[in-house]
Formats: C-alpha cells, sequence, structure tokens
C-alpha cells in the first residue's frame, strides 16, 4: 500500500469515526408492528428496592412474563435516586433515551413542562385501562391541573414514623401524637455517650430536607407557591417549620451531627435497624431495608408524623412513582401496552410488596406488609393526612434549592455553628431567587 | 547527553529521474515504491492534520461556541426540548451573574475566590513536592526504580476510585484519618468533620495534591535529565552547597519547563470538577465550592443552562486573561536574560 493511500485511509476512518460518535442517537427502541409486537422498549426503573440489584430481580421476571405476553422485549435500566434526575435532563436535551421511565412524582409537574413526555390524551388513557381505576389523589399527581397528566401513579409512599417499640417500652414511653411529645421522648432516649439518639435523619440529602421543609411548613399552615405560582418561601410559617426540623439537631440535640453527612435516607434506616437510633422518619419502603438489616416487623410500631399542638394535621405529601412514556418513543403502542401491564391489578400485587409501596389503584389492600396495623396507619396517612407537593412546573427546583440550602444549614450546625431564624430566612431567600431567575420571573 | 534527533522532513527536493535499468519498460514514468511526488509534498502535511483538526472541531470548538451562544438565551426547562426557541436575553445573563447584590453574583464571587486560593494553594505544593522528590531522586541508588513507580501511582490510578476512596477515609465517624488522628495518635480530643465546614477546604487540597503532584514530579525528572553534569561538579569544586547550587544551576535550567507545568497545573486545577463532585457528593461545603462545580448547581440543579453558560464563558475569559498575561511576563523575562 502507497504511503499515500494508508493515510487516505486512516483519515476517513478518523472522519467516520468522529462523525459516527457524534450522530444524535435515536431511542433505542426499535419499532414494532401496529401492535408493537416484535418491538423492544428502554426501561428506566428507580431505586425502590434495597439495592439496584434487588430492583433487577425483583423486576426481571415481571418484565419477562410482559414479553411472553405481548412479544415486546423490555431492557431494563435501574438508576439510582442521586443520578436519576440528570440522566432524565440529559434525555430530555439529546433526544435520545428510553422509551417508558420512572419519575419521582413530584417532579411530573416540571417535566411536563419540558414538553419531552406523552400526555395521556383520552385515547392514550383507554389504551392503559381508563383513568378512573386509579386512586384519584394519585392521579392528580401526574401533571399541573387542567392538563392532559404526563405521568401515571405507580407506587405510592407515605412518610410515617418509625419507633422502636423495646426501647420506648422501656424508658416507659407512649408512641409520640404531638410533636412536643415526640421531641421529649427523642430526648428521654438520648445518651450521647453510648453514641445512642433519639433521632436519625439524612440531614445531607437534599430531597429528604425538603420533603421535611414542606410537610413542617404545611404543619404550620404554609404555602411555598401562591395561587399565580410564584415562590412564596420566606413566609414566616415555612421558616419556622424549617427551624424547627433543624432544631432536633441543634437545640434538642437528638440528632447525632455526624448524620449531616448522610446524603440518602438509606444510612437513617441502617441506623435505626442496627438499634442506635430510636425513631426515624421514612417513607413506607423502609421496610425492606430495616428486615434485611436484622430487625423483625414485631420489634418497630409506625405512627403519623406528628404535628405541633394545634398544627394542621398534616403527614406526608403524596410521596411515590409515577410512570412517563417519552415523546421520542418509536413504539407508543408498545410504550401504552407496557404501561397498561404495569398499572394492571396482578402487577402491582407482585410489586408492591418487594417495594413496600401502597397501593395506586382504587379498591385495592395494602400488601406491602403483613403487619395489619401498620398497613393501615400507612393508609390512612396516604388518604387522609396528606397533601401533595406544590404542582408547578418550578418544583424540582424549589426542592434542589430549598433542599440543599437545608443541606448547607445542616453542616452549619453540626460543625459547631448557630442556625437562627433570620440565617433560615436568608437562606431561603436566596433558594427563592435562584427559582425565580431560572423560571424568567 | 545526545542531541535529540530532528524529525525527518519530506521536503527534500525530488531526486532527477535515474536511468532506467535494463529490463524495465521506459516508456511509461513509474513511480518507485515509497517515492514522494512533489503532489505529495502538498497534500501530505495536510493529511496528517487533517484528524485532529476536525476532532478538536467537534469536540472543543464547536461545542464551546453552542455554549457561548447558550449564554445569550434564556435556556430553561420550557425550551429544553427545543433549543432554538429559546428567548434571546442579551447580556441579561452576564448582568445576572455579575449582579454583586443579587445571591446569584455573590455566591459565584465567593465560590470564584476560593477556587484562586484552592488553586493557588494545590500548584505551589504539587510543584514544590514533586520538585523536592525529582531533585532527590536525581542520583541513582538501589531501589530508586521502585520508588519512582510507587510515587507515580497517585496520578494512575482512576480518578473516581481515588477520590471516592478519600471521602470513606474523610468519614467523621468511621473514616481512618480520624481514626489514626484521635484513637491512634490522640492528636485531636474531638473528631473533626473533613468534609463538612471550614475543614472541607483542607480536604480538598489535599486530595487535590495527592493527585497531582506525581505529574509535577515526572515533568521536573524529565526536565532534569538534560541538565548537564558537568556544571553540578563544576560548582562544588568551587564549593557551593547543595541549597546554592539547586539555586543557581537547577531553577535557571529547568526554567522553560517550570513555565509551562506551573501553568498547566494551574488551569487543571482551576477548573477541577471531579474533584469536589467525587469527594463530596451532593453535600457541598461553601468552603470547598469550587467554581466548576458551582456553574454545575446553577445549571443543572435549576435548569437554568442560560446562566450556567454565561458563568462559564466569563470563566473561559478569566483564564485567558491570565494565561496571556502569564506568558507576556514570563517571556519578557526570558528576553531580558
Amino acid at each position: 500500500m502507497t504511503r499515500r493511500a494508508f493515510l487516505a485511509a486512516a483519515s476517513i476512518s478518523a472522519l467516520a469515526l468522529g462523525v459516527t460518535a457524534c450522530s444524535s442517537g435515536s431511542t433505542t427502541s426499535s419499532g414494532g408492528g401496529a401492535t408493537g409486537a416484535g418491538a423492544t422498549l428502554t426501561y428506566w426503573a428507580s431505586n425502590q428496592g434495597t439495592s439496584l440489584d434487588n430492583d433487577k430481580q425483583v423486576l426481571t421476571p415481571v418484565l419477562n412474563a410482559f414479553t411472553k405476553q405481548t412479544g415486546v422485549k423490555v431492557n431494563l435500566e435501574v438508576i439510582g435516586w442521586n443520578d436519576l434526575q440528570t440522566r432524565i435532563q440529559t434525555a430530555i436535551t439529546s433526544g435520545s433515551g428510553p422509551d417508558v421511565l420512572n419519575i419521582g412524582n413530584t417532579w411530573a409537574s416540571s417535566l411536563q413542562a419540558t414538553g419531552a413526555f406523552l400526555p395521556y390524551d383520552s385515547a392514550a388513557m383507554t389504551a392503559i385501562g381508563g383513568k378512573d381505576k386509579f386512586v384519584k389523589a394519585a392521579l392528580d399527581t401526574g401533571g399541573m391541573a387542567g392538563q392532559d397528566p404526563t405521568s401515571v401513579p405507580l407506587y405510592g409512599l407515605a412518610y410515617g414514623l418509625y419507633y422502636n417499640k423495646a426501647m420506648f417500652k422501656a424508658a416507659g414511653l407512649n408512641p409520640p401524637t404531638t410533636w412536643e411529645d415526640m421531641v421529649a421522648a427523642a430526648k428521654k432516649l438520648t445518651v450521647p455517650a453510648k453514641q445512642r439518639y433519639g433521632f436519625s435523619l439524612a440531614a445531607g440529602s437534599y430531597t429528604e430536607n425538603v420533603h421535611f421543609a414542606f410537610i413542617n411548613g404545611s404543619q404550620n399552615g404554609g404555602e411555598w407557591f401562591d395561587a399565580a405560582g410564584k415562590p412564596t418561601f420566606t413566609s414566616d410559617q415555612n421558616v419556622q417549620g424549617v427551624l424547627r426540623y433543624l432544631d432536633l439537631m441543634q437545640t434538642d440535640k437528638v440528632v447525632n451531627p455526624s448524620n449531616a453527612q448522610y446524603d440518602n435516607g438509606t444510612k437513617a434506616v441502617n441506623d435505626f435497624a442496627s438499634g442506635k437510633v430510636a425513631m426515624i422518619l421514612n417513607q413506607n419502603n423502609a421496610d425492606n431495608s430495616i428486615v434485611s438489616n436484622g430487625m423483625k416487623s414485631s420489634e418497630y410500631g409506625v405512627v403519623p408524623f406528628p404535628s405541633p399542638s394545634g398544627g394542621q394535621k398534616i403527614a406526608t405529601f403524596i410521596a411515590g412513582i409515577n410512570l412517563s412514556v417519552m415523546k421520542t418513543t418509536k413504539s407508543k403502542d408498545a410504550a401504552l401496552s407496557f404501561v397498561k401491564y404495569m398499572t394492571s391489578a396482578e402487577t402491582q400485587k407482585t410489586l408492591d410488596k418487594p417495594f413496600a409501596a401502597l397501593p395506586v389503584l382504587q379498591g385495592e389492600t395494602p400488601v406491602f406488609t403483613d403487619n395489619s396495623v401498620e398497613a393501615k396507619t400507612f393508609q390512612d396517612i396516604y388518604a387522609t393526612m396528606s397533601k401533595p407537593l406544590p404542582l408547578v412546573a418550578a418544583e424540582d427546583q424549589f426542592e434542589s434549592t430549598v433542599g440543599k440550602a437545608m443541606s448547607a444549614l445542616f453542616a452549619k450546625v453540626a460543625t459547631g455553628g448557630t442556625v437562627s431564624a433570620a440565617d433560615v430566612k436568608s437562606a431561603l431567600k436566596d433558594a427563592q431567587d435562584q427559582v425565580t431567575a431560572a423560571t424568567g420571573g | 547527553m545526545s542531541a535529540p534527533t530532528t524529525p525527518r522532513v519530506t521536503s527534500t527536493p525530488p531526486r532527477p529521474p535515474t536511468t532506467p535499468t535494463a529490463g524495465t519498460d521506459t516508456t511509461r514514468p513509474r513511480r518507485r515504491r515509497g517515492r514522494v511526488t512533489s503532489r505529495d509534498h502538498r497534500l501530505l502535511p495536510y493529511l496528517l492534520l487533517a484528524p485532529a483538526v476536525v476532532m478538536e472541531l467537534l469536540i472543543h470548538i464547536v461545542p464551546m461556541l453552542v455554549g457561548i451562544w447558550m449564554s445569550f438565551v434564556r435556556l430553561t426547562k420550557f425550551f429544553l426540548a427545543n433549543w432554538s426557541a429559546a428567548p434571546w436575553a442579551g447580556l441579561g445573563n452576564y448582568r445576572l451573574a455579575l449582579d454583586l447584590n443579587s445571591s446569584i453574583g455573590a455566591k459565584l464571587l465567593q465560590s470564584f475566590l476560593v477556587t484562586i486560593a484552592f488553586s493557588v494553594a494545590a500548584v505551589v505544593l504539587s510543584w514544590g513536592l514533586g520538585m523536592m522528590a525529582a531533585v532527590a531522586l536525581q542520583q541513582p541508588f538501589r531501589g530508586r526504580g521502585i520508588v519512582r513507580t510507587l510515587f507515580l501511582v497517585p496520578y494512575a490510578l482512576p480518578a473516581y476510585a481515588g477520590i471516592l476512596t478519600w471521602n470513606f477515609m474523610f468519614q467523621r465517624d468511621t473514616g481512618l484519618i480520624n481514626h489514626v488522628l484521635a484513637d491512634n495518635l490522640h492528636l485531636v480530643g474531638d473528631r473533626p468533620f473533613w468534609l463538612l465546614g471550614s475543614n472541607a477546604f483542607t480536604s480538598l487540597v489535599v486530595v487535590a495534591v495527592w493527585r497531582l503532584w506525581p505529574f509535577a514530579f515526572l515533568t521536573i525528572m524529565a526536565g532534569l535529565q538534560s541538565v548537564p553534569t558537568e556544571l553540578y561538579e563544576a560548582a562544588s569544586v568551587d564549593g557551593a552547597g547543595n541549597l546554592r547550587s539547586w539555586r543557581s544551576i537547577t531553577l535557571p535550567s529547568l526554567r522553560p519547563v517550570n513555565i509551562v507545568l506551573v501553568l498547566v497545573l494551574f488551569l487543571w486545577t482551576f477548573s477541577d470538577f471531579n474533584t469536589p463532585y467525587v469527594l463530596f457528593g451532593t453535600a457541598q461545603p461553601p468552603a470547598g465550592d469550587l467554581v466548576s462545580f458551582h456553574i454545575y448547581n446553577a445549571s443543572f440543579l435549576t435548569w437554568n443552562f442560560g446562566i450556567g453558560a454565561a458563568m462559564s464563558v466569563l470563566l473561559l475569559l478569566f483564564l485567558m486573561v491570565l494565561t496571556a498575561a502569564y506568558l507576556i511576563v514570563t517571556n519578557r523575562r526570558s528576553s531580558r536574560a
């Protein structure tokens, strides 16, 4: 081969490599026939089990059954919570991503605003089994009011206060019904010398922190967005709500300062399961982690997260996971039949137990635990003591800015600083400014 | 020390056609295998450059231009799926980023100052350690090869694996650092936080220096190879001690190497994203808020890519001005010398 031919071949192959690398990848599904049979779907699942592997183990037989039924293959990818939002953003920007994906239901309105998800109009709703099969409160989280939802509920979740029965009994305490009772109980059960604390909080996790900013603020009667959709983070009710949560570590001293390093909820749950703390605040899917760490279901109890005396009885927001289809999917019919399958009663019953989820379908009883008292408690909390997170397009920015502000405040407390109401207000004002700038307001 | 061979350049004039040997066809002008014609001379440099230029364009230049365009529009989540529909903002994003009264501007400035302090500390320590190690290992001794290899390990380790390990070591209750300091050496009574609060800056510098100093060591070691040993012998004959010969022989000889090395180290540490991202995860402390990660926070977390791009362009301008000034100052000194 002459030198020239060799050089020409080298340049051409380099160019070809470059072009293929930069060509926008299409969605990794292959189109199927009209019924979608023979198509392949890519499904992004979120981490609902005890680990990403656990999710894979639970979902694979369910997906195989779907393939057997319809002939549609499903490629599963399980993504952890700290990455999921960024992965979704990238998929939206690049136009290449999954066909069907799980989203935190609190992100539904924000993601709807990007226009990248398929709206469930009446035709699509019929294709997945009709909207009346869903619990109304759960379905309402699927998008902004007055528009076709772009997500449907898949798993229901609610927060509860888990307490260690043995520790409470030994100290002669009853499960708390008000915030003040809860703090008093926690103080009694805190022995710093023995590394024993009343509470374990995921104080470094922005997602956990913002959930409690919302719940505490709502207990005070506060709102985070006004009717026009403008942020109202700095209202007194919100400031006091946040301060009350921070004070668990700051003034009540019932939380180990090291918790400021806990950047996900599992670490706090592990502390509870290994007997280091008496109480945790967690969504009902903590059951799996607790049990897998060796604590038996009979050893802990659950009560609603208490409000301060005279406050509104809000114990949780309507938490859960929703299922969305991306507009860029090449197999719309296959994707919708997959959504129908995942939201059918049989599949829901199969998945609710390992993922410890509350039912999102009407008329179903919770199966996530064998403990009927706990099941009823959570069902009551979900149905009667819940409030949806703001259904506005800026919701995800609210979560990230307020959540991070609280993580920073916890870090300040943990390293010996003090946080006053004015500090909280100024931090919330910063968050509010960022959200206002991002929404072009 | 043999002089480096100059690369063979194909600019020799074409040989005049030789008389054909018996048995070959003389009517057709035949090109001898491997002989370069004059046409090849003109094409060859371009062919050699073409892959690199194309790659540079596709991977660096074009995305950079897109980023600059992004800084002039309001690219938020509403337009993420359809970029061309984003409304024009002119200099609005820049004004917001530079407005020191707003929290966004004030935080950017603070992050910028933290990054400068971090870069200076990291570069000084890396260069210092690299220089000491290179000078110490200048003279051959038994086991020098093993020591050199050990020194290079941090640079060779995959970034995430190394930094994640440091994250585990810096944990307050279960980490190795506090275990050694508090339990074994009894140097501190109360276990300090390393990943939160003001200690976060120290942790960041430690991890950055750990990763970076082998590169300084390697570069200076290579540069030292070209310093003639006769100079050191002459200096010791004249009665110069170690420090004096280092100051008067090693440093000036390494001047060209050092100019580039310090610049590269500074640029790398200033725009370092991996270290704060992996070390601190999502719980970023203000004492360790480096400007690259700050920009990522300002854009990815709030879906406001316009202002993130504006901040990036400002960062780029700052580094360009700094580099230009640095090169002018160092060149002027060399022309005076």
